[in-house]
């Protein structure tokens, strides 16, 4: 607000940094999530009246408190970071791909539509190759539409895939009408229930090992692939520019294309992964939301696997606790994104912080440089 | 006769919601902030005019209804005004991305519509599901005498006030957008900030008041679900894929809050579509409930074309404005 009156005054101003290093930008993230938990602790308390200390104990409780739900909390985290190591690609590119819930979703519903049809027919290993292969393509199908029309028509993508995600939810509620069982009660039900025809393979005693050794090959192919090979290093130069990229020689289209394929297969095997290596069922919570979450845990992560791990833990230990306390207390498991939201707020807003510093100046009141704030 | 009758009653009562929203969105993305939020502030908005109202309705023996209209309509706006300001300070002032922090809204919003709504009367101590009969017969009620005309009673006034109030707020929006200097400053803000910062508007005060205004808009689509749709209860999850149609809805409109009221009737004719084509079964039905998506991607492809330049999206959407980095 520029005043008429001359004379000098301190204004806030911001200016961007350049001096940030690991250490610096690692000791603001962590504050951010030290004050995301004081914060979520508040919410709590308030809400179920306990001390603090007790509802510390029963979030970890929740999480890791016995050897079953430390798997499925790695489970939950294998599934989050999947869907944002399939993100990551597309994102380098500048290209939001915010349809992970509809190629998460379709994927599902391909896995189910094998484990029911074919699940009588093949083998085993047969089985879990086939579900791989048709997975991963059907999130190629989700992911293909927005990529050709954004690189034939500059189709705005973001609008483009958020749209998917509701054709695909529809599709899928098509199905579980269609597949449901018993009749009436729209739902499928645990599929295959007595031959685990489809089911991923337990290895040594654990559900859930075939998921977290899946996840973790996916996540080094991909790195690798954008890190070291030449097609990582074009679609970071189209992400940088499309006209850089051009100039460079590179088919703009065709790597839009290409990438956003890998990305949304990515995000199809990611619908298996929870289909037939966890849920054993399909419905349209099978996505639930953890494609706009992967979302955030991608652009947070800046790329970077051990702060999408750590993202990915730090987000599925606190909704695991809070599901926990929330049955403790017989109050519904949604406290758990408002513990999400919560986290996610501090964690975008301390950005600002990594990227800008703020800086007192002295300016002269009335010229235009005071305006800013 | 009587069932086209009911059939574009139902459809308007279907469109209201979304038409609240895509205002709301129109006016936000107006001034570049593309705010993904908007389905978790309808959630946040219809939740708390629901709390409002419980909360007033069970403090007094004998609630009057305007009270109880007056409460839930203060705290609808006050929640979807807090909702706005997250985002908002988020974006405009911390230059936070857009998409992130508006996927992450709607993560907030939606928990906090299902956890608020689902627990509220436990927490109070009551049983069973919240429920607000006094209040939302304010928010159902018809004008007296015209609704009883035959037939153009029906079509026209059988309606709570909040139906009148989505159609007022959209033409008074349109009239800001192209009649008054504030609408052509908030234009030029969304279209390049730059250019409007250097012509002295101040980017940072049109995309707050847009923005937060564009969120209480959006808040009253949740709480006319909630107390007009739902008669003042809440289930999980009901408002569902309205608040993305409602983002849906501004493209079909063309960032026009006119035209979003004509789009509003065609998505909610689209939404109920279904029970009026005979010999579909349940799976039919569902199909035929994914169209009103389907033709927002064709519409989205078309305006791609490019051949109007005033059909097209703000051209500063999604991109945070710090001044100097131009």
């Amino acid at each position: 607000m520029a005043g008429t009156k001359t004379g000098t005054k301190n204004v806030l101003h911001m200016v961007r940094r350049s001096d940030m290093n690991r250490g610096k930008a690692l000791v603001i993230r962590l504050i951010a999530v030290l004050l995301s938990l004081s914060v979520c602790a508040l919410v709590i308390v308030a809400i179920t009246g306990e001390n603090p200390l007790s509802v510390y104990s029963g979030i970890a409780a929740g999480a890791v408190g016995t050897s079953r739900r430390v798997w499925v909390t790695i489970r939950e985290i294998a599934v989050l970071l999947i869907i944002a190591v399939g993100l990551t690609p597309a994102f380098r590119m500048r290209f939001w791909n915010l349809g992970a819930e509809g190629q998460i979703l379709i994927g599902g519903a391909a896995t189910a539509a094998v484990m029911i049809y074919l699940g009588p027919v093949f083998q085993d290993w047969l089985l879990f190759i086939i579900i791989l292969a048709v997975s991963m393509a059907a999130g190629m199908l989700w992911g293909l539409l927005p990529a050709v029309f954004k690189a034939y028509f500059n189709t705005n993508e973001t609008l483009f895939t958020l749209m998917m995600n509701y054709v695909a939810m529809q599709i899928v509620t098509f199905f579980v009408v269609l597949w449901e069982k018993p009749k009436g009660s729209n739902t499928v039900g645990v599929i295959n229930q007595t031959g685990k025809e489809g089911w991923f393979p337990q290895i040594a005693g654990q559900q859930y090992l075939v998921n977290v050794i899946l996840v973790t090959v996916v996540t080094i192919l991909v790195f690798v692939y954008m890190k070291y090979s030449k097609q990582g290093y074009e679609l970071s130069v189209v992400g940088e520019s499309y006209d850089t990229a051009r100039y460079a020689g590179i088919d703009v289209k065709h790597v839009i294309i290409r990438t956003m394929l890998i990305s949304s297969a990515v995000c199809g095997l990611a619908g298996a992964i929870i289909v037939a290596g966890a849920s054993h069922t399909i419905s349209t919570s099978t996505a639930g939301g953890r494609g706009f979450t992967a979302v955030i845990v991608a652009w947070l992560a800046q790329f970077h696997p051990v702060a999408m791990i750590a993202t990915s833990g730090i987000l599925v230990f606190m909704q695991q606790g809070a599901i926990q306390i929330a049955t403790q207390y017989g109050l519904n498991e949604n406290a758990s994104d408002i513990i999400t939201g919560i986290i996610l707020f501090f964690l975008v807003g301390a950005e600002f912080f990594i990227r800008y510093r703020l800086e007192l100046t002295k300016v002269e009141t009335g010229s235009a440089v005071g305006e800013n704030k | 006769m009587s069932v086209i009758l009911t059939f574009i009653q139902q459809a308007i009562v279907q469109g209201i919601t979304i038409l609240f929203g895509a205002t709301g969105e129109i006016m936000t993305e107006k001034s570049g902030n593309l705010n993904l939020g908007i389905p978790g502030i309808m959630y946040m908005g219809g939740v708390s005019g629901l709390m409002g109202a419980y909360l007033y309705e069970n403090s007094t023996d004998n609630p009057s209804v305007a009270a109880g209209v007056v409460i839930s309509c203060l705290a609808c706006a006050l929640a979807s005004f807090v909702g706005g300001l997250i985002y908002t300070f988020l974006t405009v002032s911390l230059r936070a991305n857009q998409n992130v922090v508006g996927l992450a809204l709607t993560t907030f919003g939606t928990g906090f519509g299902n956890f608020f709504g689902g627990s509220l009367s436990k927490m109070a101590g009551g049983v069973g599901q919240i429920s607000v009969a006094t209040t939302a017969s304010g928010f159902q009620a018809t004008i007296p005498g015209l609704s009883r005309i035959p037939v153009l009673g029906d079509l026209l006034f059988s309606y709570g006030f909040l139906t009148y109030v989505a159609l007022v707020v959209a033409g008074i929006c349109t009239y800001i957008l192209t009649k008054t200097r504030a609408g052509l400053h908030l234009i030029a803000v969304g279209e390049s900030p730059a250019t409007a910062d250097a012509a002295g508007i101040n980017v940072t005060k049109y995309k707050y008041t847009a923005t937060l205004s564009g969120a209480v808009i959006a808040g009253f689509g949740g709480l006319y679900f909630v107390m007009e749709y739902l008669g003042g209860t809440w289930q999980n999850n009901q408002i569902g894929d309205r608040g993305w149609l409602a983002v849906a809805l501004v493209i079909l409109a063309l960032w026009n809050p006119a035209k979003a009221i004509y789009g509003s009737l065609i998505f909610g004719g689209l939404y109920i579509l279904y029970l009026y084509i005979p010999g579909l079964g349940r799976a039919g039905h569902e199909l035929i409930k994914m169209t009103p998506f389907v033709v927002t991607i064709i519409v989205l492809i078309f305006t791609s074309r490019r051949n109007k330049p005033e059909n097209q999206p703000p051209a500063s959407l999604g991109t945070s404005y710090f001044r100097e980095e131009r």
